[in-house]
């Protein structure tokens, strides 16, 4: 029953009496079409940016297809395109159900976060390629993009937080202080990062409030903190919620979640300097930095051990459900990601690391294996319980999806492992005759091998995209039915 | 507990305020000391905000992205300063609005590249990087050869940068276009613009029009070379 998924707070009685609420599930579809569309797109971007950097000739010698307008291409529609179609999308989903509300706002609020939010992604790439860019590491847009974006993330705010003003269940959900974190965060993010003076109404180009090393920790305050609560308090949302569903099981410990929140958006904040470390950055930022970022292993494990624990007494159903498994195995590379993340933030290991390909194989265990993962085991759940399918397509597909994608993912870390691992070594490597023994050139040349393997793990997982894409479409298009599965009798719907 | 957790999850007001608290405090502690702390950005001499042609290159460089494959800050280790040069300081980039420190060597670092190529090697490098490092991984800039840079543009983005604080002169704003022209033409005398901009390189351009590609080549010669390492009153560095 849904009483199990709501956690362990105070049961609200009686559900079954109550009057059925009618959700808005049409913004939900749409951002579920969105999520799946921007995945291959960003996948499709990531697969060529592998592919030019281990054959440079696929820069094309055009001006807009070069690495260096394409990389925020990728970014974008990976992490805000993907993943924030697949936040926003989930999070109207369970802001409704777990507080037993419409979503406020009506429809045309509701629409107006769609399609304002795929406007500004299609805006912002077409920016890039068109050459327009902030140059700050996924703070891209410039600065007109980025007021239309305030303007969409507010409306969303408001349809969010205005539902949970309506819920009719006294408690919060967890899964809603998450998100609530995550919408509220990233508005600060946004504005404190983006201050910029136009040098025009009508020109795009603006330059920076902050300048050199203020600019640099500002920007690392954002950036990690994209990762924090984009990446991270967001999709912890999305698993509170998920994975009790898909599990049937409640929330294994509501202390633990508790404990974990607070702790992780505290600590989250402080982590930024580790992206600056041995520069000029004065030392006390890194250092304070360094010390946050290796406490937040503990409040990230707590996530982690709070998801895979809800499985207790259900662990069978990862052989019978796909979309279950994806999410588990997100969960696992979530707390491995959030190992490796705060062993790379000790100055000595991250004065190897840094600048290094580990660096791009550490965030794509977290982008694949745990952002990717979790969204891709939503979004299996979500498409048959709103489109009113008994099922999917094919489990079989799923289960192919899963392992070529999972491989996918093994192919990609281990070959940038290497890679990164190797890059650090050769620039501090020194003959016996105490000169540095390798020429710049000499180590990228040394990373060819592993640049084509990590190319073949991003055909894999683009390939898992499209397979999954296809069984959804193949879902959809199967007949309704009205025999509507018993977990999506159990979301109250 | 001398707060039950029910309270806070009852009110979404409670929660939202404590969240914002919450997530404020790492950032204050961070930030505000950097902005308010002198020491930050050591005191030395020789850095200048940008020339105009040097400006124009820049904006190039962040338009393209080149953040993405070269980093501009020279890291305090023993192979680095060995390979690049002297690390780099805050006071460094302290005209650069945003900075471009980089977080990914696909390339070398460039916070000092200045000096260290010829022009004629950065317009055949620019053009077709293959060319010159087999190994490169490059794309081709050669079409920033024929985009001309404008003059007028390029004094809006000066004054833009001096509304912020970049210390230009009513002299320099008044000779945008004459310091573009001399500083991408090499048969132009360029003690004008070296004296308002010193250590100005002068770029390789064909004479006529002013280049992209000159402006970026001119940036690309006055990286790193402005702190003069050898002035004995640079020498206490150390923050």
């Amino acid at each position: 029953m849904s009483d199990l998924a709501i956690g362990a707070g105070a049961m609200a009685p009686a559900r079954a009496v109550r009057a059925a609420v009618a959700y808005n599930e049409d913004v939900v579809k749409k951002f579920t079409i969105a999520a799946m569309f921007w995945a291959v797109v960003a996948f499709t971007v990531g697969v060529l940016l592998a592919l030019q950097l281990a054959f440079p000739i696929f820069n094309l010698g055009l001006e807009f297809t070069g690495f260096g307008r394409l990389r925020p291409v990728h970014t974008s529609a990976a992490i805000f395109a993907f993943g924030g179609s697949a936040l926003i999308g989930t999070s109207f989903y369970v802001v409704q159900r777990t507080c037993r509300a419409r979503l406020f706002g009506g429809e045309a609020l509701a629409n107006f976060v769609f399609w304002g939010y795929q406007f500004f992604i299609v805006m912002a790439a077409l920016s890039y390629v068109m050459g327009y860019s902030q140059s700050m590491e996924y703070a891209e847009p410039e600065w007109h993009l980025d007021v239309f974006l305030t303007i969409v993330w507010v409306a969303y705010g408001i349809a969010f937080i205005g539902t949970v003003f309506l819920r009719e269940e006294p408690h919060i959900y967890v899964a809603n202080w998450f998100y609530m974190a995550f919408i509220i965060t990233i508005a600060v993010l946004h504005l404190g990062n983006n201050m910029a003076l136009p040098v025009s109404f009508f020109e795009a180009k603006s330059y920076s409030v902050y300048t050199g090393v203020q600019s640099a920790l500002v920007q690392w305050w954002y950036g990690h903190n994209a990762v924090g609560f984009f990446l991270t308090a967001g999709f912890l949302g999305m698993m509170y919620y998920f994975i009790p569903k898909q599990a049937n099981r409640p929330v294994y410990s509501y202390r633990l979640s508790v404990v974990h929140f607070w702790s992780l958006i505290f600590m989250y904040i402080w982590a930024g300097p580790h992206h600056l470390h041995y520069t000029s950055l004065p030392d006390w930022a890194q250092t304070v930095g360094m010390v946050f970022s290796i406490i937040l292993w503990m409040p990230s494990w707590g996530g982690m051990i709070n998801g895979l624990m809800t499985l207790s007494g259900a662990w069978d159903k990862l052989r019978t459900d796909p979309g279950l498994r994806f999410s588990v195995t997100a969960v696992g590379f979530y707390g491995m990601s959030t190992f490796e993340g705060p062993m790379m933030s000790i100055k000595e290991v991250n004065g190897l690391a840094h600048y290094t390909d580990w660096v791009v194989g550490h965030v794509h265990s977290g982008a694949l294996g745990w952002v990717a993962f979790i969204s891709f085991g939503a979004i299996y759940y979500l498409v048959p319980a709103l489109w009113r399918r008994s099922g999917l397509y094919s489990h079989r597909l799923a289960e192919w999806h899963f392992w070529i994608a999972t491989l996918g993912i093994v192919l990609y870390i281990t070959s940038m492992w290497v890679a990164g691992i190797m890059q650090g070594l050769m620039w501090r490597a020194y003959d016996k005759f105490g000169f540095l023994q390798y020429s710049f050139a000499e180590s990228v040349n040394a990373m060819h091998p592993y640049y084509v393997i990590r190319m073949l793990g991003g055909v894999m997982f683009l390939t898992g995209g499209l397979i999954m894409a296809y069984n959804l479409i193949m879902t959809v298009r199967s007949p309704a039915t009205d025999i509507r599965p018993a977990r999506a009798v159990a979301a109250g719907a | 507990m001398f707060i039950r957790h029910e309270t806070i999850e009852k009110n979404a007001v409670l929660l939202m305020v404590l969240t914002v608290l919450t997530i404020s405090i790492g950032g204050i502690v961070e930030l505000v000391p950097l902005f308010t702390i002198e020491t930050t950005v050591e005191k030395v001499e020789g850095v200048r905000p940008y020339s105009p042609l040097e400006l124009a290159g820049r904006d190039i460089y962040v338009r393209e992205g080149c953040y993405t494959c070269h980093s501009q800050q020279i890291r305090a280790l023993k192979d680095e300063v060995e390979r690049y040069g002297h690390y780099s300081l805050a006071a460094e980039s302290m005209y650069d609005r945003p900075f471009q420190w980089g977080s990914k060597r696909n390339g070398p670092d460039l916070a000092r590249v200045g000096g260290k190529y010829s022009n004629d090697w950065h317009y055949a490098h620019l053009t077709y990087p293959q060319a010159m490092v087999p190994e490169s991984l490059m794309p081709r800039y050669a079409f920033l050869a024929t985009r001309p840079v404008d003059a007028a543009k390029v004094a809006r983005h000066m004054r833009t940068n001096r509304a912020l604080g970049n210390p230009y002169t009513e002299e320099q704003l008044a000779n945008v276009a004459a310091d573009l022209e001399a500083q991408a033409d090499p048969q132009a005398d360029p003690s004008d613009v070296q004296r308002r901009y010193p250590k100005a390189v002068q770029a390789a351009g064909s004479g006529r029009v002013v280049s992209e590609m000159d402006a970026l080549v001119a940036y690309l010669q006055v990286l790193g070379t402005m702190v003069d390492f050898t002035n004995p009153a640079n020498e206490n560095l150390k923050q």
